[in-house]
């Protein structure tokens, strides 16, 4: 969803814009600096990410490579450990360590893609049930209703198991579930936007519904999208994890956090490290993003603000 | 009021009409019940003479009015696992769920109103940012992970409580809090922002101008009233509730509609995976609902229009 670069800047007071300039990038970064937890976020998400772009360059081992001798060694810290497997071996003597940093991969490619799946989907029918309201926006609304009665983490099961597990079909099926918030808080923010006066002056000069909708309309709710869509990224993580712990997300070979869990979870009365990093390295990226994304709510949103205070 | 009761009830037709679409759609595109039912030795003719049975030759719309009948005399189909009808085995499930449900709403209530109490009214004490970020840790953790850590500890370490099943009180507690954690989050959040913005109000600086005990302002005045959103908040949790009990009752393997929902999927039961998915979605619905009246009788401002 590319915006022509002078429809945003056409924008008086629109946040967007704002963070495209050089100079207001170094008032960015000290806003950001101000805000502790805002700083914590951005560094971890940093590292995750760095994890995940060089996992082949900073993981020890092979996170496939089995070593029957190297069976559930525990962490370096242990007794029985070794530095060449800080923190232990699961059940077929992979790194554990390893296969952290390249679930990494899996984790935010999921979260990122299934994000902008939803939000594809979310914006788009967001506009259109605020913009046209009537029997368009009932339909949509009652739908949004309907996907709201049913769990998502439930109709992503029956989903998966109809169109069996793969990559792909996780990302759509996330994206697909979870595209509702956006439709609401985007539908709710056009209801406002719509009836300010220079979208009345676009009518009347004569500008096409298609014309206002995208120039004036969706770079005045973009932050909202923004916002959404960061908190959304550790959502999705985190279900991404349960699907896979349940056997229908990410299929081994690849790395999943979620799956290792799992396979850890019939270690649990000897080897203890098996399912609890993975665990924790979920925890902890969500934290990461959780906290970006509340400080970007802070900076980009200040109402939202005022409403969560 | 009874006006506005209709309203909402009647709001739930075209809402279950969608649902039901879905349901229907996630079965018809799985396709083939056929080949699960069938066994292996089986010809194309008997194929055929399954599928003109099982009324799969027709049309789609066909084939949904079909199902909506059925589904409106509570006919969601047989399941092929347990050859009975669906619906009364996923009912059969519900009270184990509900007993797992209230207990975690139990354990998230008597965890977070004390700390949303005392961290509103201790606002930016070492108190308050400790339950804060507590709260948001118990946001970021995967629920399903805490569950594990809870057995390693409770039952593998210490063995002072059961890994699995159902029975005792004992086997109630880690899955109850393994629910009951995110759900503490996020309400000991609610509470102290809700109470922050009652102790802002006249009324109170009124209770405390005439002299009453800073107790009784709190929990006589404030808590009260501060309720009110969080109650209604709690209520519309059902789907997230219910969502948290099927991973929950899988890791503890807890007789529930969870765990039969997870099985029914692993083994494509869709007879019960749908019977199922209606269910949770009724329950949501009305919950819905009741969470809509209740926020009305609680608090009588609210007009209905």
């Amino acid at each position: 969803m590319s915006l022509p670069l002078e429809s945003q800047t056409a924008q008086a007071g629109s946040v967007g814009q704002a963070v495209k300039k050089p100079g207001q990038l170094r008032r960015l970064a000290r806003m950001l600096l101000k805000s502790k937890t805002g700083t914590i976020g951005l560094l971890i998400v940093i590292v995750v990410v760095f994890m995940a772009v060089f996992a082949s360059a900073i993981a020890p081992h092979d996170p496939a490579k089995t070593q029957a001798a190297q069976r559930l060694k525990p962490p370096m810290w242990m007794e029985g450990g070794s530095p060449a497997n800080p923190l232990g071996t699961d059940n077929l003597g992979r790194d554990v360590l390893s296969r952290i940093i390249y679930g990494s991969q899996v984790s935010l490619m999921v979260g990122v893609c299934a994000v902008a799946v939803a939000g594809a989907i979310g914006v788009v029918l967001g506009l259109v049930s605020g913009y046209f309201g009537g029997i368009v926006d009932n339909l949509i609304m009652r739908t949004v209703d309907s996907f709201l009665a049913i769990p998502n983490i439930l109709f992503m099961l029956v989903i998966l198991t109809v169109l069996g597990p793969s990559l792909t079909t996780l990302i759509l099926v996330l994206g697909f579930t979870n595209w509702v918030k956006y439709a609401r808080i985007i539908r709710g923010e056009v209801l406002s936007v719509k009836e300010r006066d220079f979208v009345r002056a676009a009518r009347t000069v004569g500008a096409s519904d298609g014309r206002i909708i995208f120039t004036h309309i969706l770079p005045n709710v973009i932050s909202s999208f923004i916002v959404v869509s960061t908190l959304s990224v550790a959502t999705t993580i985190i279900a991404e994890a349960s699907l896979s712990f349940l056997g229908l997300g990410i299929q081994p070979p690849t790395v999943s956090w979620g799956g290792m869990l799992s396979d850890g979870r019939q270690y649990l009365a000897t080897s203890w490290w098996v399912a609890t990093f993975p665990g924790v390295a979920i925890t902890i990226t969500v934290l990461g993003i959780m906290f970006l994304g509340d400080w970007l709510r802070d900076i980009l949103d200040p109402r939202m603000k005022a409403r969560a205070k | 009021m009874r006006q506005y009761l209709l309203k909402s009830i009647l709001q739930i037709v075209p809402v279950l009409f969608l649902i039901s679409i879905i349901v229907f759609v996630l079965v018809y595109v799985t396709g083939d019940p056929v080949s699960l039912m069938l066994s292996d030795t089986a010809t194309d003719e008997d194929r055929e003479i399954l599928i003109a049975a099982l009324g799969l030759d027709q049309p789609m719309h066909i084939q949904y009015f079909r199902f909506l009948g059925n589904m409106l005399q509570g006919d969601f189909g047989t399941s092929f696992r347990y050859d009975m009808p669906a619906l009364p085995i996923v009912l059969e499930r519900l009270p184990a769920t509900f007993e797992l449900a209230i207990a975690a709403m139990i354990v998230a209530t008597v965890i977070s109103i004390p700390l949303g109490i005392l961290s509103a009214t201790k606002r930016n004490s070492f108190l308050d940012i400790f339950v804060s970020g507590a709260s948001v840790l118990g946001k970021a953790m995967p629920h399903f992970w805490l569950g594990i850590m809870l057995i390693l500890l409770f039952a593998v370490e210490w063995k002072t409580l059961p890994v699995s099943g159902r029975g005792s009180w004992d086997h109630l507690i880690l899955p109850a809090f393994t629910l009951g954690t995110g759900i503490a989050a996020e309400m000991t959040r609610l509470i102290r922002s809700s109470m922050l913005e009652i102790l802002g109000q006249d009324y109170i600086r009124t209770a405390r101008s005439k002299g009453l005990i800073e107790t009784i302002v709190v929990y006589k005045h404030a808590l009260r009233n501060s309720l009110i959103p969080v109650v209604t908040i709690m209520a519309l949790q059902t789907s997230t509730l219910i969502g948290g009990t099927l991973i929950t009752e899988t890791i503890f393997s807890w007789p529930g509609m969870g765990q039969l929902i997870i099985q029914a999927v692993n083994t494509r039961d869709m007879a019960i995976v749908q019977a199922a998915v209606f269910v949770v979605a009724f329950l949501v619905i009305v919950s819905n609902i009741l969470a809509d009246i209740l926020y009305r009788v609680l608090d009588p401002r609210i007009k209905y229009n």
